[in-house]
Parts: structure tokens; C-alpha cells; sequence
């Protein structure tokens, strides 16, 4: 087994009083495809924003345990949460263009954080992002057209493009899929595939079809707790829980 | 009769209450300006725009004084109103849970409902008492306290549309704070708040009691602000008090060219609005 990339220990997440997520460890290897499945409210998403501290901006959310990226703490006081987002992307259920700007300015909006990159190097960037988002074809001659004239599904990879632009070495995706037709679903699917060999990737999802065919690891969440984790085969054929199997099978949730 | 034609007949029904409630809501706009282009357009002319009044009696002479005074009134105004009124709107919804925002936005409510002629004893007493003198100064406080509370509810409502998703999406590729709510959720919103400024605009530069008594109004043609200023409205009142028939036709031509004013600021705002896209690169 490789290292991993990023770990959390004891990780609990509550919003005020109420304890979204329970005491989670989990290790995540680099270039793997990480599925986290489980019934709404089990804690998936908020375990999720935990990891780029996304969590923190829902007023009273916090925090107990640790998130290790590479081995450091990224809730440690001397860490940046903008600087550590951008080491850890984000793409959400819903596509999110930025409506004023154009399919290039999207793209390119991560990389205007930082100073002194020249209009050919932003332009080849997001080229390359667009590319590897399977998305530049279909949008090189309007690069400069709104974001908003994209289908849903192109909204996606557009947003994928913009997440992966400058350069994250993980990237989460928060049921990327949910709102896409079956075509568009296949698409960031084989997408997904496609991008676990430069990142490392770990994908909340409802449809546990979609874990069984993208992911390497899987983790079933349940009321919070880390029911099981393990190799997405094995926890799809011969899960060692009861809870775990009675969800894939489709007895609950 | 069966089900198929009440249906037709309820559903033409309605709609023709709704054309009805339509015509009702534009007639009296379109009888103002009907009734604006019939009585003024006749003694429009070139003159009227680019000269000031005659002496009572001799033809011609025209309201240049009043159109400049309104825009250095209002330009002012906007000058300090909007640029506040946004800021104070943004503070409102980036904070909206603070004691600050809860207590802003309720004097802004009551503001927004206080009739402006108050509003303009309160420059009265604030500028004009103090100087001892009427200026175009005073009036300009007093539309920009007029303007404030417009802009800002305006801004922190359109401000408010802006879906959290998108704050997030530029959080999540790193964006500190102040720089999502100014390059995302801002600009987001900016056609929205240049729209509702703008109406603010339109609605001070009709304003007449807050001026009466601190810009007051003058014969002559002056880029000075701390003198009394005329202004359009200021000028349409005079005009359609007096006794003269020949001022009571100045005084539609003015309206008429008030109303020119706000509609050639509009347009132009619009313009330099529209949303435009990059090349790319």
C-alpha cells in the first residue's frame, strides 16, 4: 500500500450542537478514486468539506480531531485555508460558473491568485485543464462566450477545468453528478477515471452504481460513523457489516 | 356547457382582467407623457437648452441654469449617495446577522419612508442654518440623503440573489474572502445595482420640496455650489405657479426636459453596462 496523501484522525464536525460527523479516521492513498456513499444526512458532505476547511464557513461548524495532508495538520493555526484550497479543489452538485465571466476567465480564475504568470502561460494552462477536462473541443472557437450558454453537463467539466487549473493535488467532488442527465453522467465518469492518474480523488456520491464503477476505495457512512471502509470490491461483494450490506443492497437509505 | 369550453372561457376571462389591470397601470404614464409632449414639445428649441430665462414679457429665453443645476445637484448627490448606499448594502449582507446590519437596515426602512420634504428640513438646518446662506450644496446633502437608503436596500436585496453556490465555488479554489465578494458575488450583482442607482437617480433628480428650501433656485447660469442653484424641478414650479400663460408653457417644456434628462441617463447607464466578455486571451 502506498502513503497517504491526506488522513484525517478522530475527526469529528458539528454545526453548534449537533454532530454531523463521529469520530473518523480514514487514510486516502494518491491516485486512487475514493467513493464515499451512504443515506442523505449521514455526514458524507460535511466530512467532505472538512478536508479543504470548507466546513468552517457555515456559521457555529467546527471541529474536533485532525486533517493531515502529507502529514501536516491543515487545521494548524499557521496553515492558510485559501492556500491549502488550493492544494484541495472543489467541484459541487450543482455546476457553479461564474456567471460574469467568460469560459476562458473561468478557467483561468484560480490562477489569477497568484502574481506573475504571463497571458501565454495562463493561456496555455487553461488549455491544458480544458483538455484534460474533455471539455476543449467543444468550447475552443467560444472561449470568450458566456459560461452560462454551456449545457449542464459542459458546466461541469468547465468547473472541473477550473478546479484543476491550478494544479490541486487532490481534488473533491460533492455529487458531481446529481444533476446531470445519464450521458453527462457517463462523461464526468469516464472523466474521473481519466484524472486519477495526475490527482488524487475522492468523490461523495448517492449513486452507489457510480462508486462501483469509478472508485478504488469506497467508505459507507452511516449517521455520522464510519461504518466500513475498504476496497471498493470487496466492500460491494463481500461487505464485512451488516449496516453496509443491508444499504447495498438496498434494504434502507 | 362542458368542462372544455368553461375552461377556455374562465382562462380568457382572467386573462382579460390582467390586460385590464396592465391598461390601468401604463394609461396615466402614457397620458403624463402624452399630455408632457403636446403642451411642452411646441415651445422646445435649441434656444431653450442653451439659454437662460428672459425677462417677463420677451420671447424666447430658456432653462440652460436649471439643467445645469440639476445635473451638479444630483451629479453630487450620486457622487456621495451611491458610492455609501452600495457600501453600506454590502456591510449588510456580508454581516447580516450584526447587531450593526440589523439596526442600518431598519433606519434605512424608516429613512426610505420619511417624506423627502423632512428631509429637506434637515439640510436646512444642518447645512443652510449653519452657513447662513441658501447653496446648491444643501440640496445636494439633502438627495444624497434621500439616495442612501434606496441604494443601499437595493444593493443588499440584489446582493442577496446571488447564490451562496457561487461564493463557495470561489472560496473552494482559494479566493480569500473580500476578494469572492468583491470579483464574484459583487460583480455578480452590478448590472442589478447600476439598474437600481440609476432609478434612484431618476427619482431625486424629480425631487422639488428638499430643494425648495436649500438649493432655492436662481435666474442665472452658476458652476458656483455654495450659491443658490436653480434646478428643473425648482424651475417647473416657479413656472406653472406664476401668473403668466407664457410661464405655464415653459414650465410643461421644462417637465418635458426633466424627463428627457433622466431618460438620456438611463440609456447611457444601460449602455455602459451591458454585459460584455473577454476575447479570451
Amino acid at each position: 500500500m502506498t502513503t497517504p496523501l491526506l488522513a484525517t484522525d478522530k475527526l469529528s464536525a458539528m454545526y453548534g450542537k449537533f454532530t454531523a460527523v463521529k469520530n473518523v479516521s480514514l487514510t486516502f492513498a494518491p491516485n486512487r478514486v475514493h467513493a464515499l456513499i451512504g443515506p442523505s444526512g449521514c455526514g458524507k458532505s460535511t466530512f467532505l468539506r472538512t478536508l479543504n476547511r470548507m466546513h468552517e464557513n457555515t456559521p457555529g461548524a467546527w471541529i474536533v480531531g485532525r486533517v493531515l495532508l502529507e502529514g501536516a495538520d491543515v487545521y494548524a493555526p499557521e496553515v492558510s485555508p485559501m492556500r491549502l484550497r488550493r492544494r484541495v479543489g472543489m467541484v459541487f452538485q450543482k455546476p457553479t460558473p461564474f456567471p460574469t465571466m467568460s469560459i476562458f476567465d473561468n478557467v483561468a480564475a484560480g490562477l489569477r491568485l497568484d502574481r506573475g504568470r504571463s497571458r501565454t502561460e495562463v493561456a496555455e494552462i487553461v488549455e491544458r485543464s480544458l483538455r484534460r477536462a474533455a471539455l476543449w473541443d467543444e468550447v475552443k472557437d467560444r472561449l470568450g462566450a458566456s459560461a452560462l450558454g454551456l449545457s449542464g453537463g459542459q458546466q461541469q467539466r468547465l468547473c472541473i477545468a477550473r478546479s484543476i487549473a491550478p494544479e490541486p493535488e487532490v481534488i473533491l467532488l460533492d455529487e458531481p453528478t446529481a444533476s446531470l442527465d445519464p450521458l453527462g453522467t457517463q462523461r464526468i465518469e469516464e472523466l474521473v477515471f481519466e484524472l486519477k492518474r495526475d490527482y488524487t480523488i475522492i468523490i461523495v456520491t448517492h449513486n452507489m452504481q457510480q462508486a462501483a464503477r469509478v472508485s478504488d476505495t469506497t467508505t459507507f457512512f452511516y449517521l455520522g460513523t464510519m461504518v466500513e471502509h475498504g476496497p471498493t470490491r470487496q466492500l460491494f461483494t463481500t461487505p464485512r457489516e451488516e449496516q453496509t450490506e443491508a444499504y447495498i443492497t438496498g434494504r434502507f437509505g | 356547457m362542458n368542462r372544455r369550453t368553461w375552461r377556455r372561457l374562465m382562462s380568457n376571462t382572467m386573462v382579460g382582467l390582467m390586460v385590464a389591470a396592465v391598461v390601468v397601470a401604463v394609461l396615466p404614464l402614457l397620458l403624463i407623457l402624452g399630455s408632457l409632449v403636446l403642451r411642452g414639445a411646441s415651445s422646445l428649441s435649441l434656444s431653450f437648452f442653451t439659454s437662460t430665462p428672459a425677462p417677463v414679457g420677451d420671447p424666447g429665453g430658456g432653462v440652460l441654469h436649471a439643467i445645469v443645476g440639476t445635473l451638479t445637484i444630483v451629479g453630487l448627490a450620486a457622487l456621495v449617495g451611491i458610492p455609501v448606499g452600495i457600501a453600506a448594502g454590502f456591510y449588510c449582507t456580508e454581516y447580516r446577522g450584526t447587531r450593526l446590519a440589523t439596526v442600518t437596515r431598519f433606519v434605512a426602512d424608516v429613512l426610505n419612508g420619511t417624506p423627502s420634504i423632512v428631509v429637506g428640513v434637515f439640510a436646512w438646518t444642518w447645512v443652510v442654518a449653519t452657513q447662513k446662506h441658501f447653496s446648491a450644496l444643501a440640496g445636494s446633502v439633502a438627495l444624497a440623503v434621500l439616495m442612501i437608503p434606496m441604494v443601499m436596500r437595493t444593493t443588499e436585496e440584489l446582493l442577496n440573489l446571488v447564490p451562496t453556490s457561487l461564493r463557495e465555488a470561489a472560496l473552494a479554489l482559494g479566493y480569500p474572502r473580500w476578494r469572492t465578494s468583491l470579483v464574484v458575488v459583487l460583480r455578480t450583482a452590478l448590472p442589478g445595482i447600476v439598474t437600481g442607482s440609476l432609478l434612484a437617480v431618476a427619482r431625486i433628480a424629480g425631487e422639488t420640496a428638499p430643494l425648495l428650501f436649500t438649493a432655492l433656485g436662481s435666474e442665472y447660469l452658476t458652476f458656483d455650489v455654495t450659491r443658490p442653484m436653480a434646478a428643473l424641478p425648482l424651475v417647473v414650479y416657479k413656472y406653472a405657479t406664476g401668473p403668466y400663460p407664457e410661464w405655464h408653457r415653459l414650465a410643461w417644456t421644462a417637465s418635458l426636459v426633466l424627463i428627457l434628462v433622466v431618460l438620456v441617463l438611463s440609456i447611457a447607464a444601460r449602455l455602459a453596462t451591458r454585459q460584455r466578455f473577454s476575447r479570451g486571451n
